[in-house]
């Protein structure tokens, strides 16, 4: 099996998988790390969703060969770290939402939510209605709308 | 308190009892309790019935049968009493524990698929011993086969069965705490207070209670008498509080069974048939497909061909590898319109026409998902003399027994622990991925994660099944005098557990021998509108899918259809919708909650051609609910581009209020609610399952359209009725008819029609189905193509 190196949640990892393994399977069964869950395998229901290098991303597509020793994948556990905190503000905001009913699709929803206030902040703009319904990450608690309240709040504390 | 609740009384005692005391200065009722012999303080409720609740007649096929003309069962006694009745009687075997530490732990026979149970139980448990809400570790029981009826997570029993017995031990535990307290600082134990988990005495002295855990243990049984305390004296109940696990879920440490280390447990996945069911016939390659880089094993099973891998990417390239002759489903050759014939040759007859007015109506609602995000998954550890079992159960007594007996075992040597769920929707009450997987680690003798993909869980999962309603209501001048219901659906699997609870209660409920679906209909169903003459039947026919219950049951379809046929007679009287209704509702619970809907979606209001507002009424659980919605129904809505989503109308607002007698949570009620109306939303407008060939076409949440972002109503509000009987109704899925219902009268509003065909858009495949060989797909390779 060859080797691949990249960088999981600030620190360099160097698994042995085949070239076409794709990340969520590296993160889960090889290196335990069991933040980002499987809800499809085919990048539909976005409860995979993390970083890579700060970017919303969804490693149920993403063969491990195509990550380099630079990129940095920053999964739900790693979250926190990038604000220097306890909790992201996106986490807390959560939190005083109370935003989670079962929790399956939560650390993908909290990823994505703050990569798209980074998205639209880099845009120059405010998150719009428009942005929110374009999120596509499924909650089958359908617990949507204090997703959408908890966003624009982590947002404002971001 | 109503002379139909006295006649519950003897199945649901503990649950109404109470209700009874107090009011002529009496002094409080009391609750008989345990301190257990134990190494730390450990209490139970003692389960004999109170004395007044016991003497009180059971209600009787009779009685029943002499309150016609509207013999609705469910106000002599409904689904929930007959579960709480059943539970009540081992409620000495769930124990809150005192530990060294000043936590409080107790074990719930119950499964937390999230809807807030461990937080609602937590709440209970401080509520009556005065101990911080962090301090109480709820967490979730293995199977305990002792508990018999008391550990089947359904019908939002789980509050309804569980509020008094846990608040009992809870309070033994505090007594027990008060006494070992008042021996350790000399003082009496009427001159301490516990607060915050601190006892504290007259003088300032003060004591925690995990110091106290070990004197106030017991080395014997101890039987005492408590009181609970007055709804007056709460300070947690019915305070709105966020759930106890809410920090594990947004930092990703919350455990569900896939997420579990269990030594060599392999991840693994199995090759399913291209039809619903087939069987393997023989597999052309299993030696090639056991070499490929990390399979560990291959093997046949009763529902496929099992793979064993490093990897579930190596599972999901060797299933995809596998090369199978299969034999025929259950449903080989079956569509939605061959079942549709089905169901039509199995209708009952609504009887002679009638000789007033009527309105008569059929509404046809397709095969759904009841799909949770978590994918079925389990984990399975099956030894020849032994077997260790990991997944989320709603009836983990039941799986129990069936992997024993799969297996060869007795029921001791298999243990089962329940793990926190990734939603249920009723797939949970299931045990489908816990058999499999005991069998495939009996199979090949090694541990086993299975995970069955996505397209495994939507095409051969659990399906709320097909069903028609058929409607009729005849009415003259502002009187409706009949209301006939006939629900004719594909079988319901229900061989969960409840019905061994029915089978222990037969003589005690008043249906005679009216069969298992039935009972559960005519027990969960009932006609809140004064509208005469009423009866309502279920006929089922075809027992060749993978059925079960879905998130509120019959409730959503049956009540979908009333609700549609109500606006029709309000047309037909001359009466707009809500008033109606506010006329023909029989209590003043149901029109409370009715007016403040429409109160606070201000009803009636002007709106633009195409938009409408929509109001319906649901009650069940001891609750009730009522939905009022807008919908935009104009071209431009409808139309929005949404890639590879169902847009069409849009909920645009909604309002509900619930009554749930009390609410333990109500911060966790609203969220209930909240997931209840995506759900109707999703039902009526946009989520099925089409079956052609003998398979489901579904096979991804992009081809199953349940509610996404861009389908949720921008506004939302959600009110909780302030405390009316005061014991906790079932709040998990009440919302759900109501929101279905309120969605599809409001789009009949809009439309000027009467939508009788659901979802809506069922008649449009708005996808392109995946192949069904192989039965997996393959996963992307763009990944970092789509970075944003």
């Amino acid at each position: 099996m060859p080797e691949h190196t990249f960088r999981v949640n600030g620190e360099q990892v160097t698994v042995e998988a085949a070239d076409s393994e794709r990340l969520l399977w590296v993160l889960r069964d090889i290196l335990g790390i069991t933040g980002p869950k499987y809800g499809c395998g085919i990048n539909v229901c976005k409860a995979c969703t993390s970083h890579v290098n700060g970017k919303a991303a969804n490693p149920c597509a993403i063969p491990v060969k195509d990550l380099r020793p630079t990129d940095e994948v920053t999964t739900i556990e790693g979250l926190a770290a990038t604000a220097g905190a306890e909790l992201h503000p996106m986490q807390q905001a959560w939190l005083d939402h109370d935003v989670a009913q079962c929790g399956y699709c939560q650390p993908g929803q909290i990823m994505a939510a703050v990569a798209l206030v980074r998205r639209v902040r880099e845009e120059g703009r405010r998150i719009t209605e428009d942005d929110l319904d374009g999120i596509r990450n499924i909650c089958r608690c359908g617990t949507y709308v204090r997703i959408r309240e908890a966003i624009k709040d982590g947002a404002a504390r971001m | 308190m109503t002379g139909d609740d006295r006649d519950r009384r003897d199945l649901a005692g503990p649950r109404t009892a109470r209700s009874s005391t107090g009011a002529q200065g009496i002094g409080r009722r009391r609750f008989l309790g345990y301190v257990l012999a134990a190494p730390t303080l450990a209490t139970a409720a003692e389960p004999a019935l109170a004395p007044e609740a016991a003497a009180a007649g059971a209600p009787s096929a009779a009685d029943a049968a002499a309150a016609v003309p509207s013999p609705d069962l469910t106000e002599l006694v409904d689904l929930n009493d007959v579960m709480t009745a059943a539970a009540w009687p081992t409620s000495n075997l769930i124990k809150v524990v005192v530990n060294k530490d000043g936590t409080v732990s107790f074990a719930l026979p119950r499964a937390e698929v999230g809807q807030g149970i461990t937080t609602s139980t937590a709440m209970l448990i401080a509520e009556e011993m005065d101990v911080p809400l962090d301090r109480v570790r709820v967490t979730l029981a293995d199977a305990r086969p002792e508990l018999a009826f008391n550990q089947l997570t359904g019908a939002s029993n789980t509050t309804i069965s569980t509020y008094t017995p846990i608040r009992v031990a809870a309070a033994v535990a505090r007594g027990r705490l008060l006494e070992a307290a008042a021996v350790e600082l000399g003082a009496k134990a009427t001159d301490l207070t516990l607060k915050a988990g601190v006892v504290t005495d007259l003088a300032g002295g003060s004591i925690g209670i995990g110091a106290l855990a070990e004197k106030a243990a017991s080395d014997e049984p101890r039987r005492v008498s408590v009181q609970l305390k007055e709804r007056g004296e709460f300070t947690v109940i019915g305070t709105p509080r966020n759930r106890i696990d809410a920090l594990e879920a947004v930092t990703g440490r919350k455990k569900f069974a896939m997420d579990l280390d269990v030594p060599d447990a392999g991840p693994t996945m199995v090759c399913r048939p291209p039809t619903l069911n087939g069987k393997v016939g023989s597999v052309a390659n299993a030696e090639q497909v056991s070499g490929m880089p990390g399979v560990t094993h291959v093997a046949v099973i009763s529902t496929g061909v099992a793979v064993r891998a490093r990897t579930f990417g190596q599972c999901i390239d060797a299933v995809r590898a596998l090369r199978v002759s299969w034999r025929p489903g259950s449903a080989e050759g079956k569509s939605d319109a061959s079942v549709r014939e089905e169901l039509r040759d199995a209708e009952l007859p609504l009887g002679l026409p009638p000789v007033t007015p009527s309105v008569e109506a059929t509404f046809t609602f397709a095969f759904r998902s009841n799909s949770a995000l978590e994918p079925n998954c389990a984990i399975a550890d099956v030894r020849p003399d032994r077997a260790e079992i990991w997944s989320g159960l709603k009836a983990p007594i039941v799986a129990k027994q069936a992997i024993a007996a799969k297996l060869g075992l007795p029921p001791h040597a298999v243990t089962v622990h329940v793990t926190e769920s990734g939603g249920s929707f009723g797939r949970r009450l299931f045990f489908d991925a816990a058999l499999e997987a005991a069998e495939i680690s009996r199979k090949i003798g090694e541990p086993v994660k299975l995970m069955w993909h996505r397209a495994d869980d939507s095409r051969q999962g659990r399906t709320h099944p097909m069903a028609t309603s058929r409607v009729r209501a005849a009415y003259l001048g502002k009187s409706v005098l009949s209301y006939r219901q006939r629900h004719t659906s594909v079988a319901t699997d229900l061989s969960h557990g409840l019905g061994e609870v029915f089978t222990a209660l037969a003589a005690r409920l008043p249906v005679g021998d009216i069969g298992f679906s039935e009972t559960f209909f005519q027990l969960s169903q009932s006609t809140p509108y004064d509208f005469g003459f009423h009866s309502r039947l279920l006929a089922e026919t075809d027992k060749g899918f993978n059925t079960g219950s879905m998130r509120n049951v019959y409730s959503p379809d049956v009540t979908c259809a009333r609700e549609l046929v109500v606006d029709r007679l309000a047309a037909k009287t001359g009466k707009d919708p809500f008033s109606f209704r506010r006329d023909f509702l029989r209590d003043d619970r149901s029109r409370a909650a009715l007016e403040k809907v429409a109160e606070a979606g201000n009803w009636g209001r002007a709106m633009p051609e195409g938009t409408a507002q929509g109001i319906a009424f649901h009650s069940e659980y001891h609750a009730v609910s009522a939905v009022l919605v807008e919908i935009d129904c104009r071209p431009e809505t409808v139309g929005r581009p949404i890639r590879d989503g169902v847009t069409g109308p849009r909920v645009t607002r909604a309002v509900l209020a619930v009554d749930v007698g009390l609410a333990v949570n109500p911060r966790g009620l609203e969220a209930q609610m909240m997931g209840c109306l995506m759900d109707g939303i999703a039902l009526t407008l946009t989520s099925s399952l089409h079956l052609r060939d003998g398979y489901f076409l579904e096979a991804s949440w992009d081809n199953y359209f349940y509610t996404r972002q861009w389908n949720t109503p921008p506004e939302l509000e959600i009110i909780v009725m302030p405390t009316t009987t005061g014991e906790p109704g079932g709040a998990g899925e009440l919302g759900v008819a109501a929101s279905m219902a309120a969605v599809a009268c409001a789009y009949g509003r809009a439309t000027g029609t009467m939508p009788t065909s659901f979802p809506l858009n069922h008649g449009t495949l708005s996808f392109e189905p995946k192949p069904t060989v192989p039965p997996v797909p393959a996963s992307p390779t763009d990944g970092l193509d789509h970075v944003r």
